[in-house]
């Protein structure tokens, strides 16, 4: 009894020295690791400035409010209700009058240089019109080459001539007005980065985990370095494993950047448990990490795998995720692939969680398909792997 | 002497297009890329604001506010979600996305409409979306507008209200009548597959040399740097220009887009442009070590390029400094050209002042990437 | 004095406070192969690839084929060739469109290239390979094929950086005859190599000891100065003294 115990202990004491070396070791391959990673530093200053600069452009540059378009006015008029509207179209936001016209072909050459989005044209008699007919008529022309912004200009003129109508009517009130009050939810000043940055993190943590790690994998194969890993008492498992955990560091820290900037800089809330969305965030680097995994043993050069990952997976993850553009709008199989873009569950979790603070309850069934995706990932890496090794 | 020169670089043209029929990556680049961006991405990128489901809350109950609602579900503009108890019934709906828009009619609508002639009505917008967001709210504002004007004339008729002046707002859309959302967003991914391809190409391809060695073998002959970026310009030129015309077809053949403007025109623009994007792509490819790098690099400027270059968004509406920054943005040129000339037909003299800047950016990022280009360390 | 090809005075290589090449001095003549000798990292291939005018030095002169290494870099290019440690021929070309690129590029004409095609195959015996691309070559042929390539333009020198790395005997024995065939046609010769047996064939050996150059002789001279058997013991010597790797 006694003996059996104390063998039992020895060779619990062996496992636990073993355990101890392999941890060590692991490290020792993770420490080389970060060494690749932190010599290039061209490399670096781009994974970290990619994401500080798309948040820049999404959150300063890029508005999809219409403002400031530029058209231009031909006044047939010339009378005081005339030049009154054209102030106030003028003095409003949206429009920025470059000149004024006097004929018709005018209005197509500027068209044509790409100089204006619409023209306005008030017809002659206008003021005498509105006075003695109680009824006048000015005419929107738009540039639907932009169909959006098209409907918008003719959407924001209409509302201007109903004021300056209403305006005219000071003194009396106008009977029997319906006056809408619109709220904006979630983003009073429907800033797009509300809806793009969930979008810029899928789309960093792609580059970094699928793209970055694929590559620097295949690059391992292509120069034949690899296989002295391999040949080293290691198990070649641990070996990939190593390769990923620089790049899973790297992309916690950007994410870390880009909520730091969206809260500070953008005046984003996280509306939800910080800590949730960490944990999402973590379980989305580790599906992409698999993935990118994959890539790295299904292929054998640099190129192959970069031209994979870049139409296979990022374009999908831009453009069929959802969030630049809406998934409802898109045919049928395009709805059907989008479900099998892991960003496109993503996008869903970090939407509930950030921007509309739901809790676990809300985005439980995403998070059950990144571990279903993860595992699947995983194990045909693994499987595939082996036959290799074989 | 100019005889010779034009042999060197005949050699290495020969060179190239020996090198880029034998790449499978290349080849695939050039044929698949085109059809799968034309395809897949106007259809993906489909901005057009349609399908916006509306959840209504009626706490009215009336005639008038029934006769509302009845005018708002019969446009083609909503899709009728669900018809709500309470606001907070109808949010829930907003919160699992199946709701963009909420209207709430409040209680006594038509009782403050009738007695102190106005009554509110609440829109309330999922503004995560903001185009939807945006548009939503506007058709639903002039429909109630519509609704209001055809009820204000039918009770003026029966009170005796003095006559109140009316504006007339006809509108009339140029270029794309029918409002077809592709006629719109083709063009200018035609003008994205040119960015990227040859973007891509072009700075992988001399740094690929350094990786593979080669260069030193090209940096030890007394060949021109000149000449041996030449070299690698034009064969990327043609090739963007093969996948150009691949893309033209597949917009006529998909999407019955013939341009409205000249041909020749068109090509003109994309000559420049490709002088333009390919010196970029090079210049790059001197900076670089390694694929790796040259392709995150060059993503990273796509990234800004496309961003800003007004193919989604419009550059009027951008702030000051991002106006600026789109000014040295070539694609953005690119991006206005080929929607001006397949679109509106415009002619030589419209399109020349972007030309004209196109050739500006050529001629300083080439002769950049020639200086940058070192043979001797 | 006409005879002499390379002659460099303090040729002198900085990389920040490395000195890779220090104080280096000599000169070679016409149709000599010169044995540049060297352990890993003694500065070799530095040295060479400053003749090559692919690097600049960072001080001292020196003249390749009577011209200036920082000025007349361009035309020196024109009266060299070289081959590198790593090959550097295009493997997605085939053989015979490598040669024709090449040729091209140091400005031969259509009448040469083809004449010098058909004899480069005809002497390496690629008959069978010509149009197979260079990828698909074992590398022995890889070799002789850059150093047949490097020669093409009939250069007054041949830089060859460590040919012969990874090659078998018996390739290595073929391609030295090729390297004696064109001395013969008084190319001059200039390589570096790891091999002893390979330093015996050469007219005279330098060999460099971190940064400089500590012997500079003709093999048999240098054995009887060091009172060695061989060259290998000659190299262990100096090299032993070495204080820096890689």
């Amino acid at each position: 009894m006694k003996c059996f115990t104390s063998w039992q202990g020895v060779q619990k004491e062996k496992n636990s020295i073993k355990k101890v070396m392999r941890m060590k070791q692991f490290l020792t391959f993770v420490q080389k690791e970060f060494y690749h990673v932190l010599r290039d530093k061209k490399t670096l200053l781009i994974l970290f400035g990619m994401p500080v600069v798309q948040i820049l452009i999404f959150g300063f540059a890029l508005s999809n409010e219409v403002k400031n378009s530029k058209i231009v006015v031909m006044d047939q008029a010339k009378d005081i209700s005339s030049q009154k509207l054209i102030n106030k179209i003028e003095a409003s936001k949206y429009f920025d009058i470059e000149e004024s016209i006097h004929s018709q072909g005018q209005i197509d050459a500027a068209f044509k240089k790409g100089a204006i989005k619409m023209a306005l044209i008030i017809p002659a008699g206008f003021y005498q019109n509105l006075v003695h007919e109680h009824k006048a008529q000015v005419q929107v022309i738009a540039d639907a080459s932009d169909p959006n912004i098209a409907t918008a200009l003719t959407n924001y003129a209409n509302a201007i001539v109903q004021d300056f109508q209403t305006e005219l009517n000071t003194g009396f009130e106008m009977p029997y007005t319906i006056i809408p009050e619109t709220r904006m939810l979630y983003n009073p000043q429907q800033k797009s980065v509300y809806s793009m940055v969930p979008g810029v993190m899928a789309l960093v943590l792609m580059l970094l985990c699928v793209l970055m790690t694929a590559i620097s994998i295949v690059r391992e194969k292509e120069t034949g370095t690899m296989e002295v890993l391999l040949v080293s008492p290691f198990k070649p498992s641990l070996v990939i494993l190593s390769k990923t955990v620089p790049y899973l560091l790297l992309s916690f820290i950007d994410i870390i950047i880009i909520l730091m900037m969206s809260v500070w800089l953008l005046g984003l809330p996280i509306n939800g448990n910080i800590f949730l969305l960490l944990a999402v965030s973590v379980l989305y680097i580790i599906t992409c990490l698999s993935l990118g995994i994959l890539i790295s043993i299904k292929t054998t050069t640099q190129q192959a795998a970069m031209m994979i990952s870049l139409m296979g997976m990022l374009l999908p993850s831009l453009m069929l995720s959802g969030f630049m553009f809406p998934i409802e709008n898109m045919p049928v199989p395009l709805q059907v692939i989008s479900n099998i873009v892991p960003a496109t569950w993503f996008n869903n979790i970090i939407k509930a969680v950030m921007i509309k603070g739901l809790g676990p309850s809300f985005i439980w069934k995403e998070v059950l398909i990144l571990t279903g995706m993860t595992l699947f990932f995983l194990f045909v890496s693994l499987k595939s792997f082996k036959i290799r090794l074989a | 002497m100019p005889d010779k020169k034009m042999r060197t670089i005949l050699f290495l043209l020969q060179k190239e297009f020996l090198q880029i029929m034998r790449n499978k990556s290349i080849r695939v680049m050039i044929f698949v890329m085109p059809v799968i961006q034309l395809i897949i991405m106007p259809l993906a990128a489909d901005y057009e604001v349609k399908n916006i489901n509306l959840s209504i809350v009626d706490h009215d109950h009336s005639t008038y506010s029934a006769q509302l609602i009845s005018k708002i579900t019969a446009s083609s503009y909503f899709k009728f979600a669900a018809y709500n108890q309470s606001f907070r019934e109808a949010f829930i709906l907003v919160e699992k996305d199946k709701a963009d828009i909420i209207l709430e009619i409040p209680v006594n609508f038509e009782k403050d409409l009738i007695k102190e002639n106005k009554a509110k009505v609440f829109i309330a917008a999922n503004a995560i979306n903001g185009i939807k967001a945006n548009l939503g709210s506007a058709y639903l504002a002039s429909i109630i507008r519509d609704y209001n004007m055809e009820l204000r004339s039918k009770l003026i008729a029966v009170t005796r209200y003095n006559p109140v002046p009316v504006i007339e707002v006809p509108s009339s859309n140029w270029f794309n009548p029918l409002m077809n959302y592709y006629y719109f967003m083709v063009p200018g991914i035609l003008a994205i597959l040119v960015t990227m391809v040859g973007g891509f190409l072009s700075a992988l391809n001399i740094v690929k040399e350094k990786e593979v060695g080669t260069i030193e073998q090209i940096n030890v002959t007394p060949i021109k740097k000149y000449h041996f970026v030449i070299g690698k310009l034009i064969p990327f030129w043609i090739l963007g220009n093969i996948i150009f015309t691949i893309g033209l077809l597949v917009a006529w053949l998909i999407y019955g887009i013939v341009p409205v403007g000249s041909l020749l025109l068109l090509y003109v623009c994309i000559s420049m442009y490709l002088l333009a994007i390919l010196g970029f792509g090079l210049l790059i490819s001197t900076f670089c070590e390694t694929q790796q790098q040259a392709m995150l690099v060059m993503f990273f400027f796509m990234m800004i390029f496309i961003l800003m270059g007004g193919l989604y968004t419009s550059i009027d509406s951008m702030p000051n400094w991002a106006k600026i920054i789109a000014k040295f943005n070539p694609a953005a040129y690119l991006i206005e050209l080929i929607r001006m000339v397949v679109l509106k037909g415009s002619g030589f003299k419209d399109v020349l002042p972007h030309i004209i800047k196109l050739g500006i950016f050529a001629v300083v990022l080439n002769s950049w990437a020639v200086l940058n280009y070192k043979k001797t360390n | 004095m006409s005879d002499t090809v390379i002659q460099t005075e303090k040729l002198t290589k900085r990389f920040g406070d490395f000195i890779a090449v220090n104080e280096i001095s000599f000169s070679v003549n016409k149709g000599e192969i010169f044995g540049f000798l060297g352990a890993n990292g003694a500065g070799k291939t530095t040295a060479m690839r400053m003749l090559c005018g692919l690097l600049k030095p960072s001080s001292g002169n020196a003249q390749i084929a009577g011209f200036d290494i920082y000025k007349q870099t361009e035309k020196i290019k024109q009266s060299i060739g070289y081959m590198s440690q790593k090959f550097s021929l295009y493997e997605d070309l085939t053989v015979l469109e490598n040669i024709r690129f090449f040729g091209g590029i140091y400005g031969l004409s259509n009448t040469q290239i083809s004449l010098k095609s058909k004899k480069l195959v005809d002497e390496l015996g690629l008959q069978q390979e010509a149009k197979k691309l260079v990828a698909e070559l074992p590398l022995g042929w890889k070799q002789k094929l850059s150093f047949s390539v490097a020669l093409l333009h009939d250069p007054k020198i041949v830089f060859l950086d460590e040919p012969t790395g990874g090659v078998d005997p018996v390739t290595r024995r073929q391609f030295w005859e090729m390297i004696y065939e064109a001395a013969h046609r008084d190319v001059t010769i200039f390589v570096t190599t790891h091999y002893m047996d390979e330093a015996e064939y050469c007219n005279r050996i330098s060999i460099m000891v971190d940064g400089k150059i500590e012997a500079l002789d003709s093999p048999s001279h240098l054995k009887q100065k060091f009172k060695a058997t061989s060259m290998d013991e000659v190299f262990y010597q100096l090299a032993r003294g070495a204080k820096r790797e890689e």
